[in-house]
């Protein structure tokens, strides 16, 4: 695959973003692979946790908006632990997530969960599923 | 010694058996977990971007309340309850900025900076009451019961706000030692059960249990001990569904640390519930005599 690296991709709209609702500068991360190795949720992953950053170091908005993973992701916060380089991994899952929320781009549609599946849940279930799904 | 208690949505209605053994254990133990007269939900999770302050304010308004009713301290027996109010009240700690603008938009209420400490009942045992104190009120002794003790994420993640080692914790074993069981050594002891992603994908959630029950079966496990009940029900509803899946997996008991810790030491088996538990936990403890048989 080819891929252009400019300063116009790395410095774009969406790196900043990112950055300013993560708190994080991801351009710490040397791609250990740490935070993907004990990622519970890798195995469904379309991107590992540590692609995702390297995405975002490279200003690849579009490889990360379309990936399931920031979706996919529990928000256990063991990246966020064990990054040798500090990094809160999960808190820029988090911001990945609200860019999309914050356009009206729910994951789920809470209308659309079957009224048996709402019943069998448990309050904490549904209250932080909506939050961290929906807007 | 009286402690404010912060309830929180679930131990009030899916998870009776913790609340109610705790209570009941704890008054054993000369502590009296006395329920806040206001409270709302703590929203559950932490909101993690830079500029969300505006999902702050409910666990602010829970700690304001605390704060108002003349405690300093309060207690929460859900992980993720404790979660939220310890990180919410550490932003309010700690950042003098986000902490003004949060009191600036409650202006109707007191300004919080600080002023409770919010601990979780494991932390109550080990430092206020202490193991050789609850060993010393064991009535029923839950010797030849094997335990994996299971933590979850709440309780020791992120760093700032981990109760205890944050990759090797050992409060749970501790509290389980002291009421006499055997502690099994469990490396899948703070692995993610899924948590809210049984909402959007339950087929996740279900690889995520089988990896983690399946650990405790191959252990030799009698039964997981949990403090959360998203833990407790990741682990526990779907187990017929997962043994139909994988027929290795013949069955694994859930069960909260509060509800062993009440049986041991002499509170009626009734309060605590059993029967609200997964994985078979009553037919478990009847069979080591920890409880009547069914009349
Ligand atoms: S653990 Fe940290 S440094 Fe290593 S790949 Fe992940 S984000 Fe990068
Ligand atoms: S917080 Fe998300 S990305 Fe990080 S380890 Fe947990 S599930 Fe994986």
């Amino acid at each position: 695959m080819r891929l252009e690296i400019s300063l116009g991709r790395l410095r774009n709209e969406f790196v900043a973003k990112i950055t300013e609702l993560s708190g994080q500068d991801i351009n710490l991360c040397y791609q250990c692979g740490k935070c993907s190795a004990g990622c519970p949720m890798s195995f469904i992953m379309d991107l590992l946790p540590n692609q995702v950053i390297r995405s975002v170091q490279l200003g690849l908005a579009e490889d990360i908006t379309s990936s399931r993973t920031p979706w996919l992701c529990a928000s256990c916060l063991v990246c966020t632990v064990r990054c040798p380089k500090g990094i809160d991994i999960a808190s820029v899952m988090e911001a990945v997530r609200q860019i999309a929320l914050r356009r009206s781009e729910d994951f789920i549609d809470p209308a659309g969960l079957e009224r048996d599946t709402v019943a069998e849940l448990p309050p904490i279930a549904l209250v932080c599923g909506f939050r961290k799904l929906t807007g | 010694m009286d402690l404010s208690y912060y309830p929180g949505c679930t131990l009030k209605t899916r998870a009776l058996n913790f609340e109610d053994s705790a209570i009941a254990a704890m008054a054993v133990l000369g502590v009296n977990l006395i329920e806040l007269p206001r409270w709302n939900c703590c929203g559950t999770v932490y909101s993690m971007t830079d500029d969300d302050l505006a999902h702050h304010i409910a666990p602010v308004r829970n700690l304001v309340r605390i704060a108002e009713q003349g405690s300093d301290r309060v207690v929460t027996l859900c992980s993720f309850c404790y979660n939220t109010l310890k990180r919410a009240d550490l932003l309010m700690r700690n950042s003098p900025e986000k902490r003004n603008t949060i009191n600036t938009f409650m202006d109707d209420e007191i300004d919080y900076d600080g002023q409770v400490e919010v601990v979780h009942l494991l932390e109550v045992l080990r430092d206020d009451v202490g193991w050789e104190a609850v060993a010393r009120k064991v009535k029923t002794s839950l010797e030849g019961l094997k335990v994996a003790p299971y933590y979850g994420c709440t309780l020791t993640r992120p760093q700032e706000i981990a109760i205890d080692s944050v990759e090797s914790p050992t409060v749970l074993q501790g509290l389980m030692q002291a009421v006499g069981t055997t502690v099994l050594d469990f490396p899948l002891a703070t692995e993610c059960c899924g948590s809210f992603e049984i909402v959007s994908d339950p087929d996740a959630v279900i690889e995520r249990a089988y990896t983690i029950l399946g650990m405790a079966q191959r252990k030799g496990a009698d039964a997981i001990v949990v403090s959360c009940p998203l833990c407790a029900h990741n682990l526990g509803h779907k187990q017929a569904e997962i043994a139909g899946k994988y027929s290795d997996f013949t069955g694994m008991p859930i069960v909260y640390f509060t509800q062993l810790l009440a049986l041991a030491v002499g509170v009626n088996p009734e309060v605590c519930r059993f029967d609200l538990n997964f994985g078979g936990v009553e037919a478990l403890l009847r069979d080591r005599g920890l409880i009547p048989q069914r009349v």
